[in-house]
């Protein structure tokens, strides 16, 4: 399986599709995750994303590790975006490629979903009915 | 020795670094003492220790020269 691992302040869901893109592969799941300009009714302006980096990549290629134990995924990109993001921002993008779809779904859905509990990535969200600190 | 400190925590204590007691060896000594530094910690949902980057188990033993890190509750994605 081949992996791309990227923390950094700007990501797009291109770089994930050409790295996942690969003859000998049907099906390429594509998750993104953007910044959502509310969160409980409260309007929000920004987020700003702050990371443990080098733990921070050693916990996503531990996510690697178990994809490939269970699936037979050829490659897997996880990104993650770092610093301020505004509403419409990517901040996450997770891209499986397999032969089938199958399973490409289900390796994207078990990435994004342990990313989140076990990637140490903290966003701090900034609303608009607040002074700035 | 120097601990890593991030998110909510390193605003609760307004450095990035916290320098703790050379008494504290091991995780379970130094959640006691970071909750008794900052009580408000106790609200949190979880507070793991992060030995070498990897998170770290209460009862794991550390020396001076290992990374330590304070990790809140995560929330990238």
């Amino acid at each position: 399986m081949d992996v791309l691992i990227t923390i950094k302040e700007k990501i797009t869901v291109e770089e994930a599709l050409a790295f996942i893109q690969t003859p000998t592969c049907g099906g390429e799941v594509i998750f993104a995750g953007t910044v959502r300009n509310h969160t409980h009714k409260r309007a929000v302006t920004h987020l700003f994303y702050e990371c443990y980096e080098p733990m921070a990549l050693s916990e996503m290629r531990k996510i690697a590790d178990q994809v490939k134990e269970k699936w037979a995924i050829e490659k897997l990109v996880m990104l993650h975006a770092i610093g301020a993001l505004y509403p419409g921002d990517i901040a996450v993008v997770i891209a499986v490629a397999s032969a089938h779809r199958g399973i490409a779904f289900d390796a994207c859905e078990y990435v994004i979903d342990t990313l989140k509990e076990t990637v140490p990535i903290w966003k701090k969200e900034f609303f608009a009915d607040e002074q700035p600190v | 020795m120097g601990i890593l400190l991030f998110g909510v925590v390193k605003e609760t204590a307004g450095c990035a670094v916290l320098d703790c007691p050379a008494y504290i060896k091991d995780v379970a000594t130094l959640k006691r003492w970071l909750y008794e530094q900052y009580p408000s910690l106790q609200q949190l949902s979880s507070l793991m220790i992060a030995v070498n980057r990897s998170y770290a188990s209460d009862d794991q033993e550390f020396t001076d020269r290992d990374e330590i890190a304070v990790i809140p509750p995560v929330s990238g994605g």
